[in-house]
């Protein structure tokens, strides 16, 4: 599964590598993408530069983790203004190894459906199983999806709740490979907390899944944080593990879906128009 | 009051949370990031384990490492049916210190091959692979015969003993680090009888058996 990524538009997507904060000081460290061999290391002033062999590759540091491309970048990183906000702990939760593709892993991040059955008694519970009607849209200026009205009951929302809510969430998918939710803040009504997955597609059946929680919680501990996270992506490893093909079928005819899969079948669709290839198995032309 | 230090990923550490679940022993747990922060490797962890190691247990004046020796002291000190960690019967407790053994090189080998692929530990994940299915091998084998005996349990033990959560929760993650149990179907009804023991709690990565037959 090593074999170089000739897919020109993962090629041209910006990646995530590492959490800045979690890469030791002038050291060369390694790490894979596409299936290529990437050296990374930080300097004494936390800037990062990444290296393909000899080759500097580009780099953003952006939402706490470094990014980087190995190709020419087709366009910026898409926008995340909630992390700029003063209020916001923003953490950096969570890099889990999934032996699955970034596709099969955004699919689930955007799955409700599993949330009763694999996060038993956190992010849902047996019998409030119902995935209700929401609105999906993809926006063209933004080239991103949009899901509203995601309702859902939980019992333990995020790390700083106490007792179940009915939360809402808004899901964007501003990249192949990265999704974002903002879900009902627990200790502030008028406000979203907002969970992000970035995945670096090690090979097209390997992910390193990075987590960024930016929430409106001043109770909470860092590590609080991180472990609440780290907790859920464990959950969801074995099931990512145990699905087949590895890679996203987008073929509408290979899987079928259920009305809470709408989401899917638009980010299928998306992917689809795209011409992405890497990771999933294209469509019969 | 006891303490466990504990990270919740830690196959370790879910041993000592499933004893101490099973035995309904009250406790508190204080939570030290493994990965990424590598809490145990820093200076406040290292005074109380310098071996930079979890879990570690806390009873009183009494501060153990090691999720073997943790296991033999919360049997011993608070399991009033004694079968848990069978001390009047030397054989028997012979069997269960050999198991005891075992699970550390399931540890090694399974749970190197995790970390490796989950926790990006520079490991010779092949290696570790090919060891574990060594390992599992003899240990389906083992379990086979000893269906054949009617015994339930890893040790010749009538219930089951701490060798069986020693061995558990390692051979449980064992497809974390690509390490299919498919092969070996004694091992997997073995799993199932742990996953019933009244007390039995899961971890991320180990789901609850469904109702039996």
């Amino acid at each position: 599964m090593s074999t170089p990524c000739s897919d020109p538009v993962a090629l041209g997507l910006w990646h995530p590598l590492a959490a800045i904060e979690d890469i030791p000081p002038s050291s060369d460290q390694h790490t894979r993408l596409l299936g290529q061999a990437l050296r990374y290391r930080k300097d004494a002033g936390n800037q990062v530069a990444v290296f393909d062999g000899d080759r500097p590759l580009p780099v953003t540091q952006a939402y706490g983790y470094v990014w980087t491309c190995l190709g020419t970048p087709a366009r910026p990183l898409f926008d995340l203004p909630e992390y700029a906000e003063p209020d916001r702990r923003n953490v950096c939760a969570a890099t889990v190894g999934v032996r699955v593709s970034a596709p099969r892993a955004v699919e689930n991040f955007l799955d409700m459906g599993h949330f009763p059955f694999v996060h038993t008694g956190i992010l849902g519970v047996e019998p409030h199983t119902e995935v209700r009607e929401y609105q999906v849209e993809l926006n063209e200026d933004k080239d991103e999806i949009l899901a509203t009205e995601c309702i859902f009951y939980q019992p333990q929302a995020a790390a700083g709740a106490s007792g179940g809510i009915m939360a809402d969430y808004i899901y964007r998918v501003p990249h192949p490979y990265c999704s974002v939710l903002y879900k009902s803040c627990p200790t502030d009504e008028s406000r979203l907390d907002v969970i992000a997955l970035f995945l670096q597609p090690v090979d097209e059946e390997t992910v390193r899944a990075h987590a960024l929680v930016s929430v409106i919680d001043t109770q909470s501990s860092d590590l609080d944080i991180r472990l609440f996270q780290q907790t859920i992506f464990s959950q969801d490893k074995p099931i990512l593990e145990n699905q087949l093909p590895k890679r996203l079928p987008l073929d509408p005819r290979a899987e079928t879906p259920i009305r809470a899969d709408k989401v899917a079948i638009v980010y299928r669709r998306w992917l689809r128009a795209k011409g992405l290839q890497y990771g999933v198995i294209p469509a019969a032309a | 009051m006891i303490t466990l230090y504990d990270y919740e990923l830690s196959g370790n550490c879910y041993k000592i949370r499933l004893l101490l679940s099973m035995l309904g022993i009250r406790h508190e747990k204080h939570a030290i990031e493994f990965y990424p922060a590598a809490e145990h490797r820093k200076e406040a962890f290292l005074a109380i384990n310098p071996l930079g190691e979890l879990p570690v247990l806390q009873d009183g004046e009494l501060t153990l490492r090691d999720s073997q020796a943790i296991l033999v002291y919360l049997a011993s000190e608070y399991d009033t049916s004694g079968n848990w960690y069978p001390l009047q019967d030397p054989r028997t407790l012979a069997t269960v210190t050999q198991w005891l053994c075992f699970a550390n090189a399931i540890t090694a080998s399974a749970g190197g091959a995790r970390l490796a692929d989950g926790f990006f530990h520079p490991l010779d994940a092949d290696a570790c692979r090919s060891e574990a299915h060594r390992l599992f091998r003899v240990l389906d084998e083992h379990l086979w015969f000893q269906e054949r005996e009617r015994q339930d349990w890893v040790a010749t033990t009538a219930s089951p003993s701490i060798a069986d959560i020693a061995c558990f929760p390692y051979i449980m993650l064992s497809e974390e680090g690509g390490i299919s149990r498919i092969d070996y179907p004694a091992i997997r009804r073995w799993t199932d009888r742990v996953k019933r023991i009244p007390g039995f709690i899961p971890m991320p990565g180990v789901f609850p058996a469904g109702p039996g037959l």
